[in-house]
């Protein structure tokens, strides 16, 4: 049941590899056409540790586990019938290929509209990477449509 | 890219629009993959009409996507501060997607020089299927050099 009690519930880290390969394939899936997204050299010659990850790449590395709706689940959500409300992103390093990052969710909001026809969630994720540093902060917003 | 300089941009001005090539199925495909969403509401047809939907649609993340090369086609990605999104309605197979961003606010805080950006996405019948906004960061005003 998605209820208030389960604001502030954190899910347990996740650490994931940023793999090269798939930072090219999503550059090929989206139509990528500036090189530093899918090519190491180019990458290196603006500066980038490598392939530099796109500004939305956080929520990939958040789904980046066998079953990418187990946070949906846990919290009694049916992720076929969940919707995407909204999604934002602040930027502080960048996240490269060859980094390891570690993800941090938690719920941060809870609420209804319409008398309950429509529950949403609020997560709040917090992505490290292998130096410590923080990269980016990113809160998505689902909405259950049952 | 061309450096953007803080005075040189004026409320209003609009950023060069992007237009995607229509979204095909393959295009869903090649998404899931590569963005772990292997939600089957977005591939598997046969699910989403078991579902209750007419058809798969596209992920609100292809969109998102999309409304990020926007930017990132606009000043390098290092000057983006912050970027956030809302999913207005459903985007289709066979949408052409169009992003739109216009600044809508120039602020100076502690030296850094930021412009405050409007951001839409429409289909090819200008329906809104996104709205957003962002904060990029831009070089020291020109003047006086």
């Amino acid at each position: 049941m998605l209820d208030k009690t389960l604001i502030g519930k954190s899910f347990p880290a996740l650490m994931v590899d940023v793999e090269k390969w798939q930072l090219k394939f999503f550059a090929k899936a989206v139509g990528e056409e500036n090189p530093i997204y899918f090519d190491e050299e180019s990458a290196i010659a603006e500066g980038y540790r490598s392939i530099l990850a796109p500004p939305t790449y956080g929520v990939t590395l958040g789904c980046a586990v066998p079953d990418p709706f187990f946070r949906a689940k846990a919290v009694g959500l049916d992720a076929t019938r969940i919707l995407h409300t909204a999604q934002s992103f602040e930027y502080f390093e960048p996240i490269c290929g060859g980094d390891q990052i570690t993800l941090v969710a938690t719920i941060t909001d809870v609420f209804e509209k319409r008398r309950g026809a429509f529950k949403f969630m609020v997560e709040e994720t917090v992505a490290t990477n292998q130096l410590g540093q923080l990269t980016t902060r990113f809160r998505q917003t689902v909405v259950d449509r049952a | 890219m061309k450096e953007i300089f803080f005075d040189q941009i004026a409320i209003g001005e609009q950023l060069p629009s992007l237009t995607k090539p229509p979204i095909t199925r393959t295009t869903l495909a090649y998404f899931c993959g590569a963005s772990n969403d292997h939600n089957p509401v977005h591939v598997d047809s046969d699910f989403a009409r078991a579902a209750g939907a007419d058809d798969v649609f596209v992920h609100g993340m292809l969109d998102m996507a999309y409304m990020a090369q926007l930017l990132t086609g606009w000043v390098p990605q290092a000057a983006i501060r912050s970027f956030g999104v809302k999913f207005g309605a459903i985007v289709y197979v066979g949408d052409t997607i169009t992003c739109h961003g216009e600044v809508v606010d120039k602020v100076e805080i502690d030296g850094v020089y930021i412009l405050k950006l409007k951001l839409k996405a429409v289909d090819q019948k200008g329906e809104s299927k996104l709205t957003g906004d962002a904060q990029v960061r831009v070089s020291a005003p020109k003047v006086g050099e």
